[in-house]
């Protein structure tokens, strides 16, 4: 029997729209999930993330298209399909009982014997570190043991694909980020085909190979963390992502592989993306990506791009520092508080930006 | 106070003497009672579960009338199944009426919208997504359906006790359609209706210590496994360690696949 010459993607959905009485809240022309992939799709709330992850879900039927599972639609497939799949919601949705017994239930309603059902559960207890709580109610769980339960319940089925709607959303940042590396370890070594559904871009650059965007159902950009974080293809994923300098500015010129733009009178030499013949841009820039100095003085850099202006305001968060400078637009930047008080910077004190042509991402504007 | 004291000597008499006919009251009342509230398990569960999951025009209107059915005066019951039950009636060709059969199906319209009541308003208290988590878990419908109810089990016991105790204190409904014919369909409600119309309060009294005995006996074992299974919902081993975060083993001895 002939093979077939490229391998489908474990799921995909083609055409999906799920409508509702204000038109399409999920409306995804095509989404492909390769084998032992990890996508995290994030996007503002409404977007229509859990509504996806639903539907990939098997949870819910849509309204159009199709949902295909190793290249196979699933319509009347829906239960047996279920079964080789995992979902972990926001909240663990325990059972009452014991913790064993819960990550047994999948189990026990697929029929597993017994003896592979206490094997399963005691190892995945175990893998999450949580083998103690074995006998334990789950009512008397705190929220980051019960996630870690519902982690354990999910992976004993020995999914072929797991789907995590925000799982840590509820839980505090050191239970978060605690639970999240275990999981992106337990993912590295599975290699689980994985769909996280977050609006946490820390979590979604740690463990998502692949980064999807969606915006009012719609999936707008697509690619490597690295990509949808640093190039966002437009000014809404853009915000979206964090970048919050976005300077209208014009081309004045190309050369050597730079582009060089004019943005009320200060020159931003920028990479050329590609040689695009556009004549006007949005310069976005990373808050972290650019670093700051007091007017006059000296500062050790290589950027190509320094440009100055007045503090106008300085918002402490934590550890780190916001600070919104008036260079004829407003950049943003954000330093450590320790660069806050070693520059000793105020509301009105005059500041030099640098930053690199490699940090400033274009967006072509029509 | 003496006619109290009468009647429960005379209660005890009756029961220390195993007079026949008592006893056989007694447990036409469990039989037919317990029927109806098996019965009105299945059927309450089902509705609840329905009104509680499924959204269809007209939900309103059957969740205001199930809820009015909780509080179903037995008499008004009776008069509309014994009218149907009437040999005169559309159903009088089934030969049921003055039957234990018609005061099962009476028993049974005033069990069901309680049981269903209170089924459809544990469900609805559940986390909405509970059954989403459970079918992804793999589950079919029914195992949802059945993982669901174990989940309520607390109020479903509650509910049972409801229905029960709504079945066999009834006197209207069983009297409308059973007729209270002795040796075939006289319950102990029955019973003390007419012991009490003849003037026997002690008799009266006495049965109803009896119906009282059998209701507490009958609530006392729902509630040992109530109390049970709550026991369970929280029976651990003390934990220690409440609240904090256990820390992930390094190596990953194998994979089960």
């Amino acid at each position: 029997m002939a093979q077939p010459l490229t391998t489908p993607p474990k799921l995909a959905a083609v055409g999906l729209a799920v409508r509702r009485a204000g038109g399409a809240i999920v409306d995804v022309a095509s989404l492909e999930l390769a084998a032992g992939e990890v996508l995290a799709v994030i996007g503002p709330n409404g977007a229509g993330k859990s509504t996806l992850l639903l539907h990939l879900a098997l949870l819910q039927r849509p309204d159009a298209g199709e949902i295909l599972f190793d290249g196979a639609p699933v319509r009347g497939r829906e239960l047996s399909l279920r079964r080789r799949m995992a979902v972990v919601f926001q909240e663990p949705l325990l059972l009452d009982g014991a913790v064993r017994a819960n990550v047994e239930t999948g189990l026990r309603l697929r029929g597993v014997p017994r003896s592979e059902r206490q094997r399963r559960a005691a190892h995945w207890l175990s893998r999450f570190g949580i083998d103690a709580l074995a006998a334990r109610s789950t009512r008397t769980l705190s929220g980051g043991e019960a996630q870690r339960v519902s982690l354990a319940r999910a992976f004993a089925l020995d999914p072929e694909v797991l789907l995590l709607d925000e799982p840590f959303a509820a839980l505090d940042r050191p239970a978060r980020e605690t639970i999240t590396g275990d999981l992106a370890a337990v993912l590295a070594e599975t290699r689980t085909t994985t769909v996280l559904v977050t609006h946490d871009h820390d979590e979604a650059a740690r463990l998502g190979h692949r980064v999807a965007v969606l915006m009012r159902g719609r999936i707008v950009q697509s690619g490597a963390p690295a990509e949808v974080f640093g190039a966002p293809a437009t000014e809404e994923v853009a915000a979206f992502v964090g970048i919050e300098t976005m300077i209208p500015a014009r081309v004045i010129g190309r050369s050597g592989g730079l582009v060089a733009l004019i943005a009320g009178t200060q020159t931003i030499d920028a990479v050329d993306q590609g040689g695009l013949p556009f004549d006007e841009a949005l310069v976005c820039l990373r808050p972290e990506d650019i670093s700051l100095s007091r007017a006059g003085e000296a500062a050790a850099t290589s950027a190509r791009n320094s440009v100055t202006g007045r503090v106008r305001r300085i918002v402490a968060t934590g550890a780190d520092a916001r600070i919104e400078i008036d260079c004829g637009f407003t950049l943003t930047a954000r330093i450590t508080r320790r660069s806050l008080d070693e520059l000793d910077l105020d509301a009105g004190t005059d500041v030099t930006a640098s930053f690199k042509a490699t940090a400033v991402h274009l967006i072509p504007r029509p | 106070m003496g006619l109290i004291f009468d009647s429960v000597r005379e209660a005890v008499r009756i029961l220390a003497h195993n007079r026949a006919d008592v006893y056989e009251i007694a447990w036409r009342s469990i039989e037919v009672s317990a029927t109806a509230t098996i019965l009105s398990l299945l059927l309450g569960v089902g509705l609840g579960a329905t009104l509680a999951f499924r959204r269809f025009r007209g939900r309103m209107i059957a969740l205001t009338l199930v809820n009015t059915g909780m509080g179903l005066p037995p008499v008004v019951v009776g008069l509309f199944i014994a009218i149907l039950l009437l040999r005169s009636g559309p159903l009088g060709q089934l030969d049921w009426i003055y039957s234990k059969k018609a005061m099962i199906i009476a028993q049974t319209v005033i069990a069901t919208p309680v049981i269903s009541g209170f089924t459809a308003a544990s469900l609805s208290a559940l986390h909405p997504k509970l059954r989403l988590q459970i079918y992804a878990l793999g589950a079919s419908r029914a195992q949802m359906l059945w993982l669901v109810l174990k989940e309520i089990r607390l109020p479903l016991l509650a509910a049972i006790m409801a229905g029960f105790g709504a079945a066999i204190s009834e006197v209207g409904a069983s009297v409308a359609v059973g007729g209270n014919v002795a040796g075939q369909t006289r319950v102990l409600t029955g019973a003390i209706l007419l012991e009490q119309s003849k003037g026997n309060y002690d008799v009266a009294l006495a049965l109803g210590l009896i119906l009282l005995a059998m209701m507490v006996a009958v609530n006392a074992l729902f509630t040992w496994v109530q109390v049970g299974a709550a026991h369970d919902r929280w029976r651990a081993d003390e934990p220690d360690t409440l609240h904090t975060e256990p820390s992930l083993p390094v190596a990953l001895p194998w994979r089960s696949r």
